[in-house]
């Protein structure tokens, strides 16, 4: 399996993104816009600007193609049929996971990549039939302050079943994880789980740190990469991760795919998941035996278009070139947070790392505009088109970190630039008119 | 009027800025709900004050949205000093104009909805005073959940109330 070519037949030659015609290092995002079709939809005001791909990116013309190609002309269940089309639906299916381990540096991508529907669904999977193996009353889980819901509550939810004891990293006064106590805070724990990148900070966690940690502790490491795998260039075997969870819909893919990379060795000793078809290898009316890795933990018929999808936006992204988007994006992060700083001074409080600092920082800036809620804020932005999310972002214990009880939120992908933070910036000037 | 400037009425702002019966009451004996917006961090706190039926006094804390806020202070003007009844009768009221979006969904998927007949008829926007400002919100989806918080606190109270009394 891990042979297979993974380039797929369903990009149409001449549909390739546009590369930068000049200097190699920067992206040509006009064009880059002219792949997104509802990037280029008119609206009353002009463009659409997105500024919430932390939310869900958006999706090329290469991406929509595909899954469309793919319904037209290969359509049918997978692992069943022996007709030429579910042959090829088949050899598709499993050619993105291979796509889908390689992006992350998955060692055996056709064995250790299991399809989910989404990050969320990855960390449960690992809660509920990992966890549930092999944490018991006392046993702590290590995680931080500043996760994501889906790296909260199904913690949360094995502390309430089985006693488990849960710590936190706090986040320090530069808004990343504060490693300083982290020896101490994983003494006896058997899993540490973190983001790798914040999204609602933009903070980058230092995993090189946490896994040298964890592996001294003799944790194991598990990291919610769905920030970060669709902006950074993923190794998960630098970091020795155990377990890595990212999602398709925010790297140009579709939703309802999720992947969950798991070591063999653990997966192999896992218990399966959801049961049904596809992940036996025998059922009486007695027992049933489970299938091999990965599919044993893909009971029913899986998300095949979506992976199709999902190949399609890995070929994309690494056609761009994730390490140009990733300086892309620190270049644009740079100029958001400086003009917003700049233009508003004091009616402005950006929650996140300094840009230009010496670590890493994310595309996403999260803000608090003078005392408007960022409901409203928001509600004004969309009468110019621009696109924010408002809310607490699923990180409700940040929230409280922070004091506040949400925030407005911009984030950046490879189709944005300057004029989208400018077209922000001009627009919460009728925020401030309005609520001021 | 364009459809933001129908939803950012300025009787609306003006009770954003200066929130009507904001504080807190002794609780007990008054009476407390709270109601939580999950998608956006909206609260609204309500002490209740009754006697024989009647909200005697009424009193709001919380934080939130514009629309939250000042929906929770118009409530608060219109209740106070009516009795549990006719409160009742406003939030189904109240409610009844929130869902108008509600009908137009049936309506696309080509059902006939009771709803929205319901709605024609008793919405008598006359009769509400300034709450029907808040009109204005049906046209934004999901906003209705920030404009109806206050009233479904305020019933979750009133059940509160009736069930202690018993």
């Amino acid at each position: 399996m891990d042979n297979i070519n993974y380039t797929t037949n369903t990009i149409k030659d001449g549909a390739d993104p546009k590369l930068p015609s000049d200097d190699g290092n920067l992206l040509d995002v006009e064009s880059i816009k002219q792949d997104f079709p509802i990037l280029t939809r008119e609206t009353a005001g002009g463009r659409i600007r997105y500024l919430d791909s932390a939310s869900s990116s958006q999706k090329p013309v290469q991406v929509i193609q595909a899954m469309d190609d793919y319904y037209r002309s290969t359509h049918a269940n997978v692992h069943r049929g022996v007709y030429r089309i579910a042959e090829e639906a088949t050899h598709l299916y499993e050619s993105a996971r291979v796509a889908a381990g390689r992006l992350i540096g998955a060692s055996h991508p056709g064995q250790e990549i299991v399809f989910t529907k989404n990050v969320t669904e990855a960390i449960n999977l690992v809660a509920y039939t990992w966890g549930r193996a092999n944490l018991s009353r006392g046993d702590v889980v290590l995680l931080s302050e500043i996760e994501h819901h889906a790296n909260f509550v199904p913690w949360l939810m094995l502390a309430e079943e089985k006693g488990v004891e849960l710590r936190y990293i706090p986040m320090g006064k530069d808004y990343n994880l504060d490693l300083t106590n982290i020896e101490r805070l994983a003494d006896g724990a058997k899993l540490m789980a973190v983001t790798a990148a914040s999204n609602v900070l933009g903070s980058i966690t230092n995993l090189r740190t946490v896994s040298a940690v964890a592996k001294a502790a003799g944790a194991r490491l598990l990291v919610d990469g769905a920030q970060f795998v669709p902006h950074r260039l993923t190794d998960v075997k630098s970091i020795d991760a155990d377990f890595y969870g990212y999602t398709g819909h925010k790297l140009l893919g579709p939703t309802g795919i999720g992947i969950l990379y798991a070591k063999r060795e653990l997966l192999e000793e896992m218990p399966p998941f959801l049961g049904g078809g596809e992940m036996i290898a025998d059922v009486r009316l007695d027992g049933f035996s489970t299938t091999e890795i990965p599919w044993k933990f893909e009971a029913g018929t899986p998300p095949i278009a979506e992976a199709v999808g999902l190949h399609a936006a890995i070929d994309y992204l690494g056609k761009v070139g994730i390490d140009k988007i990733a300086k892309h994006e620190r270049a644009l992060t740079a100029y958001a947070v400086n003009k917003l700083e700049d233009h508003f001074g004091k009616d402005i409080t950006v929650f996140g790392p300094k840009t230009g600092s010496d670590g890493d920082r994310a595309g996403v800036v999260s803000f608090k505009f003078a005392d408007i809620h960022p409901h409203d804020v928001a509600q004004v932005l969309n009468e110019y088109d621009v696109c924010v999310r408002a809310g607490h972002h699923c990180a409700k214990p940040l929230m409280r970190c922070l004091q506040v009880p949400a925030t407005t939120r911009a984030s950046f992908y490879l189709y944005n630039d300057e004029q989208d933070v400018d077209a922000l910036i001009h627009a919460l000037d009728q925020v401030k008119k309005m609520f001021g | 009027m364009s459809a933001l400037e129908d939803l950012y009425r300025e009787i609306i702002l003006d009770h954003y800025r200066s929130p009507r019966n904001r504080g807190e009451l002794e609780s007990p004996p008054a009476v407390k709900a709270e109601g939580f917006n999950p998608l956006c961090g909206d609260e609204v706190i309500i002490y209740l004050s009754t006697k024989n039926g009647v909200i005697e006094d009424i009193k709001i804390s919380g934080q939130g949205c514009s629309i939250s806020q000042s929906s929770a202070s118009m409530m608060s003007a219109a209740v106070r000093g009516k009795s549990f009844e006719q409160v009742r009768e406003l939030i189904d009221y109240f409610k009844q104009m929130m869902s108008i979006h509600e009908s137009h969904l049936d309506q696309s998927s080509g059902q006939e909805s009771e709803n929205t007949e319901i709605t024609e008829k008793q919405l008598d926007l006359d009769n509400i005073g300034e709450l029907a400002a808040l009109q204005g919100v049906v046209k934004f989806p999901v906003r209705i959940k920030c404009a109806t918080l206050a009233w479904n606190t305020l019933a979750q109270g009133l059940d509160e109330s009736e069930s202690t009394k018993q």
